[in-house]
């Protein structure tokens, strides 16, 4: 296919606002892998989880989806903190976090498949947004305000978070807590309960994530599968534990998929994606901007 | 001495009752069994469940006639998760262990072609739920599609598009062609091209994408590029509303649009695509219109209606649900007329055999398929909102293609009718 320069620039803007989505997606996996070294394989059915949420609260009330996630993150928060009591005590506190735990987490996601499918059916399940259709349109490039308005939030809530997690005496402690957990108590701080709370907040962003998921595609409970190798594979390539480089990666993602979709054909996506993160691990193992 | 006549009487007395009942429990009936893997969770579920409470109806209705040859019918049936790893194990169950007396297949062609070996392993009649040229590879001669593909699936199943898009005025010139990397899109994009060179029509756009694709957008502004006159779409429902919202979004300029898009025959996703539906060619097995009205099937939607709701399957029911109850149909009919289970007699009857159900007449040929096919086109037009009554009236869903069925005529392009 001929290379235009607008048909270039709509796969770089579409790949940048498929990007925001990514991260939004993985920030959650950031934090509970990359900081706390929890492989929460769980986290794309908590995802799914906060799309039924929103879906639960936009067809009932007529809420805003965003507005709902917003609403339901201490109820998230409260969600994500008792798992990880429950992992704690049962794993982390023996040292069996390894296998078992990731067996605690899979169980943990078919758990919250089922009970989805028990409560909402297997339909798919959509919302309802006045920003759910229309496009914005910038000369020859089409913003579709569907993949503008989880961008946009996306990144304001990782902006929001880098901020908690550099600036606050909680969020650096939580930052500490995978590199050396004995100086960490040595600073008076608990790492069960920094954890805690760490787990809490990954949990949480599932809430924002799911309701941008389910504005941008319709949703059904097992559809979180086919999140748990992208999720993963965009906190390593940003390197573990780095907001920042979670976002590059993520943007680059998508804008790799976007432009490998439009120029050499959407089946070579996945190919590509997963080839530039071979590469870049090759070159640099901790990751774009791991430490 | 005493207590060993006491205990002589106590099991004697034992022994007495126990003769008396074993009439009862020798006489009680049992069950016809049927069996099946169908799609009750992951991504085809939609339809799989609407199919079972098809199923179900059919079942209940023939049990309280008194069953086949005086028995019961039972529906034995596991959830195969719209995994076809899961298939064969399933069938293997089913036939093994449950000694099910007959089966049909699951939802969909990913979920029948695992199970072909199965079946034809055991010698057993199969009939299939909504599959595209499942036999072609295998040729078993006791495999009959209830869905109305025809001889040729490959083509019969798609050429109504083509046949409607080519009255367009101009006449088409190019096409595009995209379906998703899975089994189905694989034989309709197949077919599509067949079609196009027989058409004459210069293929400008021909790529497939992986199913997990989140963002279509870049895939329509591809499209867009080459400027096709048509635009023929193979996708399963999450891409199918990924594909419209994107044509929508995008503006896409063509004068048809549409194609082998799975999902847009279903409730869920009519009443979330909406408006973005109207302008859109899409195939269909049954619309309420007055060119197929008939026997029965109003009857069978009518109880279907109310009690998919109640079990949240699809509720409109016009795709699967009919030709699932079909299928049944013609399994109990071929059951009783044979007065047996022989697989044998009952294909042997089943090939020679019109059956007139509540999707119409249903005549096989050699390979299994329809012997006249009957997939129609519509064109959606005049679909205001999201809400679904609309679709339960003639209108919203005009029959452009075969001629037999057409109840209107295809308005072109595609972004007029959208808009």
């Amino acid at each position: 296919m001929e290379v235009s320069l607008d048909l270039l620039l709509s796969a770089v803007v579409a790949g940048v606002l498929l990007g925001g989505f990514y991260a939004a997606v993985t920030v959650g996996i950031s934090i509970s892998f990359g900081m706390l070294d929890i492989v929460n394989i769980a986290h794309p059915a908590f995802i799914i989880l906060g799309a039924y949420a929103a879906y639960f609260l936009n067809s009932s009330f007529g809420l805003d989806p965003i507005l709902t996630a917003v609403i339901m993150l201490p109820v998230f928060y409260v969600l994500g903190a008792g798992v990880y009591q429950v992992y704690y005590a049962v794993f982390e506190r023996r040292g069996d976090e390894a296998l078992r735990g990731l067996a605690f987490f899979f169980g943990l996601l078919f758990i919250i498949e089922v009970a989805l499918v028990l409560v909402f059916g297997v339909d798919y399940r959509f919302v309802e947004a006045s920003y759910i259709g229309p496009t914005w349109r910038w000369g020859e490039i089409d913003l579709p305000l569907r993949m503008l308005v989880p961008f946009v939030v996306s990144m304001v809530l990782v902006g929001l978070l880098q901020l908690y997690l550099s600036r606050t005496f909680t969020g650096r402690a939580i930052m500490a807590v995978s590199q050396d957990r004995l100086a960490l108590q040595l600073m008076s701080a608990n790492p069960g309960r920094i954890k805690r709370v760490a787990f809490g907040i990954s949990i949480a962003t599932a809430s924002l994530a799911g309701a941008f998921l389910i504005i941008i595609q319709p949703v059904e409970p097992s559809i979180g599968r086919d999140y748990i190798g992208r999720v993963f594979a965009i906190a390593v390539l940003g390197g573990l534990g780095s907001f920042p480089g979670m976002v590059t990666a993520a943007l680059l993602l998508g804008i790799v998929e976007s432009i490998t979709a439009t120029f050499y054909g959407p089946s070579w996506s996945p190919a590509v994606s997963f080839g530039v993160l071979l590469l870049t691990l090759a070159f640099r193992p901790s990751g774009i901007m791991g430490r | 001495m005493k207590r060993l006549l006491g205990r002589m009487r106590i099991w004697l007395g034992a022994s007495v009752m126990l003769a008396a009942l074993a009439p009862l429990t020798a006489g009680a009936v049992e069950p016809i069994k049927i069996g099946f893997g169908m799609a009750l969770t992951g991504g085809l579920a939609g339809n799989g469940k609407a199919a079972l409470v098809a199923m179900q109806i059919w079942a209940e209705e023939v049990n309280a006639k008194g069953g086949l040859l005086g028995r019961p019918v039972k529906l034995v049936y596991y959830d195969d998760q719209t995994n076809p790893a899961l298939v064969p194990g399933i069938y293997s169950k089913l036939l093994d262990i449950d000694k099910v007396d007959l089966v049909v297949s699951g939802y969909g062609t990913n979920l029948q072609a695992p199970a072909m070996p199965i079946i034809m392993q055991h010698g057993m009649t199969f009939i299939g739920l909504f599959g595209l040229d499942v036999n072609h590879q295998f040729h078993y001669d006791r495999f009959f599609q209830i869905q109305p593909n025809g001889e040729d699936p490959k083509i019969s199943s798609i050429e109504g598009f083509f046949q409607a898009a080519m009255t367009a005025k101009p006449t088409p010139k190019t096409v595009a062609i995209v379906g998703a990397d899975a089994e189905y899109p694989k034989v309709a994009t197949e077919g599509a091209r067949e079609i196009a060179k027989k058409d004459g029509l210069k293929i400008v756009y021909d790529r497939s994408y992986p199913p997990s694709t989140v963002d279509y957008t870049p895939i329509v502004h591809a499209i867009q590029a080459t400027n096709p006159d048509l635009v023929y779409v193979a996708s399963y429902p999450p891409d199918t509303a990924g594909m419209v919202r994107a044509a929508h979004e995008v503006g896409l300029k063509a004068e048809v649009f549409g194609g082998g898009m799975i999902g847009l025959q279903f409730a869920a996703l009519k009443q979330q695509l909406g408006e973005m539906l109207n302008g859109i060619v899409c195939y269909d097995m049954y619309v309420p219109s007055s060119t197929m009205n008939f026997p029965g099937i109003t009857q069978f939607l009518a109880k279907y209606q109310p009690r998919a709701k109640a079990e949240g399957a699809d509720q409109l029911g016009f795709y699967l649900p009919p030709f699932a109850y079909a299928a049944m149909q013609v399994l109990g009919q071929a059951v009783e007329t044979t007065k047996g289970l022989d697989q044998k007699k009952l294909a042997a009857y089943m090939h020679a055999t019109t059956f007139h159900t509540v999707v119409g007449d249903i005549k096989w040929a050699a390979n299994g398929e329809w012997a006249t096919p009957r997939v129609i086109f519509v064109q959606y037009r005049g679909i205001k909102g999201n809400d679904l009554e609309q679709f339960k009236k003639e209108g919203t869903a005009v029959i452009v293609a075969p001629a037999k069925y057409k109840t209107g005529d295809l308005v072109t392009p595609y972004s007029a009718v959208q808009h």
